[in-house]
């Protein structure tokens, strides 16, 4: 499907640059005055990102100051090195897909799609073509005389990303959380189809969902959010192998990385894991450095059963053991009482597993392992020896 | 098979007795006198449907009717559109839009032999402030005198009382348009009226149905308001069918014909509000559900 | 399952403070039915949810999920059939009488009354009526220390976010220690994370035993990850009840598969011969020696995304096909294939990367593959899960 660009400096937006701050206090002192937090960010052209965090995080603000929806209160943002912090939405070439479907009742699909080009003065035999074109991509072809109020979620949702895309003129298309009333087996065929309308019409595509599923199937590089910042920007196996931040570890993957106090000795080969004494090899133990007190990251999937007094592994005893079908996965408990800590372990949908109280050895300490340092990753312990 | 609790019932009694009293009695008599004639309290002849093909035929009650209906549709065409635009320069939040609101639903709070006497006042051509204005700017308005001032002086009382009605109904409906659509609509570059027509008019369907069968009903009864400002005049110019029925019924004692003519006035306003009442219903289902914002569950 | 009653239970720990009586409910629901109007919305059912146990309702939006739980709750009376507590017929009696708890997914609290008082309510109305309730203050404070929400207890519900209010109205539904406790989607406005948190707690606290669970629920992740059991609900029909696992690992029939498996089972179209099973444009697999009596004709062969694999091993069959899409989901990559069979989608474990329209060999273990007849009934499946699942319940 061919994309055209008219020729205006706006509609080849090769980037969008944002170095503002948000707050809705007149005078922001603390952080927590700060809806957005003073950023610098960019997103470059055709590029699908994602904008990934829990509810107020900012990341819906973000999104609304891209569009035009809202201003900010300090700073700028640029399309293609053009100011347009103070344009309204209409003239900034974006379009935007909301949580909720936003259709126009009283109007067909097709006068539905029509809509945006109709509002322009676009003639009529190119709404028509460009419609068809749309609908054709949508899968909207059969309903295109029907009354849009009928239909369901889905297709609602894809009537209001079909009046998006329908204008040529648009560059970057915004997303707010839209799949959220959408049944979870339709939710499967329409990340296709984005995925789809992304590799065939080159947008730049943002999207912002609290649902890591959704951000790491859609978008080449995510920006993880919390509390007004960007915490970590980058693709998926980024975020997946190398947090940066304990948030982004434990918000990333389902269930999320387990995190153990560690403390290291000079001059020892061991660490203590949760009060655990663990012997570790030479290799992992350089990662923690000169530090003493850190915590231990390690992902559910990266946790396996290991020999008992194993290198790297900590006892635990086991709390619950789930099917989830594609696989199992097993609780247990280190330590005792008020320091104790869950640990958690993705296991192969065939492995044989303990009952429910006995005693398990876990493998902690391995190359997928992560060492945090007040809240930042000092380094990960790259493969030396297995 | 399900033990049904009965208690409720007894619970009713009361009110039940006070709308048979105050309602379902009168009206029995009312069908009772309609098929008697009454010459005097002592004596009565029954006269079966005689009063109901006389007031069928009354050249007077045809010219009432029309009035009436012509009242009607004119307080509807100006009320709804006039309502709307309100309801839609009205702010919505903050201390102004309590204010405005207050202000504008008071005339709704005045008695309405008040509202007569205000624009009886209002309009005179010596004391009132329209009047003499209208007579000093060189137009000749003489509510008393000419019975188009006389209608305009009575429509303009009308929708100075009722059109905050329609307002404050609309004002609620448009709350409870979710912003999305506004949002979506700056995005596709609509115009305040293709927002207008395509977004809030369709959310405005219930509300204005409410409105305008309100407004139809009232209209139709109208009694007080005209009677204090006009008397009916002049001559019949604002004679409406409420007051003629009055005319007839207290001031001829004419009671078998006015009972006659007020169940006729009453199955009238029944069947036409059935009407409008079925047309909308199917308007609004040609236009298909529209499921909540939270998503439509099993 | 054979329980004693809480009450028996306090009184042997000594607890004697709620003397009215918390056995968990036995449901029985007797071809229950209802219309509204012309349409259907729940054809005759037969459930009894295993008393003391979760029972989840899985089904898609408007499979009849809410309909039947307000017949459970005694909110709607059903057009036909019976509705049964602990033997007794109750169809009919409205919801007042009933002692059900409820959980909606719109965070519904009194919104005038503070936290503290929001949970005190059904304790407040059962000391009224009678009921010996002991200390509701220092109770109100156990549920909400279990719930996480104590520092909330003076505040109104609309200073709290939505997952703190949500855990109000749980907290106000564990107050009442009701036999019968429903739980309509109460996840769903929640945030992914907050959903997962707020679900293992959710499971930790049902497994009192105190009282019968039902909770409805669209994703079929979250029916395996509560565990239980789970009944499959699709246009407002009951297709299968059983234990979690039983019903993923052996669903009944086309249906239960279709609405029980997240990602979607690849399910294609084939032809069963003696030589074995004919798929699309001339692919055909041998038929396993242990199933060649199966069946004939017509058929749907069932294959999980998990079970297609990169790497060969011994008796594998073969799927050859161009990708048509990489989804990279966390540890997981979901592989569109567009094969001879049709589309196929893989879950690959690890990140693998792949250029769009690059081919691809796909390789599957026979044994793993579910077969369906003509009629979408299950035929066969495959042996190992179902063997898995009875171990895991003996535990």
């Amino acid at each position: 499907m061919p994309h055209v660009h008219p020729s205006c400096s706006l509609t080849d937006v090769a980037r969008i640059d944002l170095d503002l701050a948000h707050s809705y206090a007149a005078n922001p002192q603390r952080d927590t005055d700060y809806a957005l937090r003073p950023m610098k960010m960019s997103f470059e052209d055709g590029g699908a990102y994602a904008l990934l965090g829990p509810s107020g995080c900012g990341k819906t603000t973000m999104l609304n100051i891209i569009s035009g929806l809202l201003a900010p209160s300090q700073g700028t943002v640029r399309f293609n090195g053009v100011e347009v912090t103070l344009r309204s939405p209409q003239d900034r070439n974006i379009a935007q897909v909301f949580q909720f479907p936003v259709v126009y009742d009283t109007m067909t699909v097709a006068e539905n799609l029509a809509f945006p080009l109709r509002n322009r003065g676009v003639a009529s035999a190119r709404i028509a073509a460009r419609v068809g074109q749309i609908a054709e991509l949508l899968d909207l072809n059969p309903q295109l005389d029907r009354r849009a109020a009928g239909l369901s979620a889905d297709a609602k949702q894809r009537i209001s990303l079909g009046r998006g895309l329908v204008r040529e003129d648009v560059s970057a298309v915004l997303f707010d959380e839209p799949l959220t009333v959408i049944d979870p087996q339709l939710k499967w065929q329409l990340r296709r189809k984005l995925k789809q309308i992304h590799a065939e019409l080159k947008l730049t595509l943002i999207y912002v969902t609290h649902d890591q599923v959704e951000a790491l199937t859609f978008a080449d590089q995510i920006v993880v959010m919390m509390q007004g910042r960007a915490v970590q920007t980058g693709s998926a196996s980024e975020l997946y192998e190398r947090p940066a931040h304990p948030f982004v570890g434990y918000f990333i993957g389902s269930p999320g990385m387990n995190f153990l106090p560690a403390r290291a000795e000079a001059m020892s080969d061991a660490w203590t894991i949760a009060e655990q004494r663990v012997t570790v090899d030479e290799a992992m133990r350089s990662a923690s450095g000169s530090e003493q007190q850190f915590t231990l990251g390690v992902r559910p999937e990266y946790v396996a059963i290991a020999q008992p007094h194993a290198a790297g592994a900590i006892c635990a005893q086991v709390t619950q053991v789930q099917d989830i079908g594609t696989y199992l996965l097993l609780s247990a408990r280190v330590g005792e009482g008020e320091h104790s800590a869950i640990v958690r372990a993705r296991l192969h949908a065939e492995s044989t597993t303990p009952a429910i109280g006995e005693q398990v050895w876990l493998s902690v300490v391995n190359a997928q392992s992560c060492v945090y340092v007040d809240d930042r990753l000092t380094e990960r312990v790259e493969a030396a020896a297995r | 098979m399900k033990p049904v609790n009965q208690k409720a019932w007894w619970l009713i009694l009361p009110v039940v007795l006070c709308v048979a009293f105050s309602a379902v009695l009168p009206l029995m008599t009312v069908v009772n006198y309609s098929v008697q004639d009454i010459i005097s309290p002592e004596r009565r002849v029954f006269v079966g449907t005689e009063w109901f093909a006389a007031v069928l035929r009354d050249p007077d009650l045809h010219a009432a009717l029309l009035r009436q209906v012509i009242y009607s549709v004119c307080v509807l065409l100006v009320e709804v559109p006039l309502g709307i635009a309100l309801a839609l320069s009205m702010p919505a939040k903050g201390w102004r839009s309590s204010l405005v609101l207050v202000t504008v639903a008071m005339s709704l709070l005045i008695p309405w032999n008040v509202v007569g006497t205000i624009w009886q006042i209002f309009g005179r051509t010596d004391i009132g402030l329209l009047g003499a204005t209208l007579v000093k700017m060189g137009v000749d308005y003489n509510y008393a005198g000419h019975a188009g001032d006389a209608w305009a002086t009575v429509l303009l009382m009308d929708v100075w009382h009722w059109t905050p009605l329609v307002a404050l109904l609309c004002f609620a409906g448009l709350r409870a348009i979710p912003d999305a659509y506004y949002q979506a609509a700056r995005i596709d570059g609509a115009s305040k009226l293709a927002v207008f027509r395509f977004i809030q008019l369709p959310k405005l369907r219930d509300v204005l149905m409410i409105a305008v069968l309100l407004r139809f009903m009232d209209s139709f009864m109208i009694y007080t308001e005209p009677f204090v400002l006009t008397g009916g005049g002049p001559g019949n110019a604002t004679t409406f069918l409420s007051q003629y029925l009055t005319q007839k019924a207290v001031g001829q004692f004419d009671l078998g014909p006015a009972a006659a003519f007020s169940l006729i006035y009453f199955l009238l306003i029944l069947l036409l509000c059935f009407v409008l009442y079925q047309w909308m219903q199917r308007v609004g289902h040609e236009q298909g559900q529209d499921p909540m914002p939270d998503g439509a569950n099993g | 399952m054979d329980r004693h009653s809480v009450e028996d239970a306090n009184v042997a720990t000594g607890d004697a403070e709620v003397t009215h009586g918390t056995a968990a409910m036995k449901l029985v629901l007797d071809h229950v039915a209802q219309r509204v109007g012309a349409e259907t919305h729940l054809y005759p059912i037969e459930l009894s949810p295993v008393p003391g146990a979760l029972t989840v309702l899985l089904g898609a939006t408007r499979s009849g999920k809410t309909s039947l739980m307000r017949i459970m709750a005694g909110l709607d009376a059903p057009t036909s059939g019976r509705v049964l507590v602990d033997n007794v017929d109750v169809t009919g009696r409205p919801v007042r009488e009933r002692n059900v708890a409820m959980v909606y997914q719109q965070f519904i609290n009194y919104p005038s009354l503070t936290v503290r008082d929001n949970i005190a309510s059904p304790l407040r109305r059962q000391r009224a009526a009678g009921a010996n309730v002991g200390d509701i203050d220092a109770r109100v404070n156990a549920i909400a220390t279990r719930l996480r929400i104590e520092p909330f207890l003076g505040r109104l519900p609309a200073e709290l976010s939505g997952g703190q209010q949500q855990r109000v109205a749980l907290a106000r539904a564990m107050a009442k220690r009701a036999p019968l406790m429903l739980l309509d989607e109460p996840l769903v406005n929640l945030d992914y994370k907050l959903r997962e948190e707020l679900r293992e707690e959710l499971t930790q606290l049902f497994a009192t035993g105190e009282s019968t669970i039902v909770y409805a629920t669209t994703d079929p992740t979250e029916a395996l990850l509560l565990g239980g059991y789970t009944a499959v609900l699709d246009r407002g029909e009951l297709l299968q009840y059983g234990p979690t696992p039983e019903v993923f690992h052996t669903p009944h029939s086309l249906r239960v598969a279709r609405a029980f498996s997240d990602p979607p089972m690849n399910l294609l179209a084939a032809k069963w011969t003696p030589a074995g099973v004919m798929l699309g444009d001339g692919v055909c697999w041998p038929v396993p020696h242990s199933l060649t009596h199966l069946a004939s004709g017509a058929c749907t062969i069932g294959v999980r995304a998990g079970a297609l694999r990169l790497t060969r091993r011994e008796g594998d069959e073969m799927l050859q096909g161009t990708v048509s899409l990489a989804d990279i989901a966390g540890s997981d990559t979901f592989v569109h294939v567009e094969s001879a069979v049709g589309t196929v989608v893989a879950q690959l474990p690890g990140v693998h990367l792949f250029a769009l329209g690059a081919p691809i060999t796909l390789f599957v273990d026979p044994m793993k593959l579910y077969v369906f007849g003509a009629d979408e009934k299950l035929l066969h499946a495959p042996s190992s899960h179902a063997a898995r699942a009875s171990i895991m319940q003996s535990h």
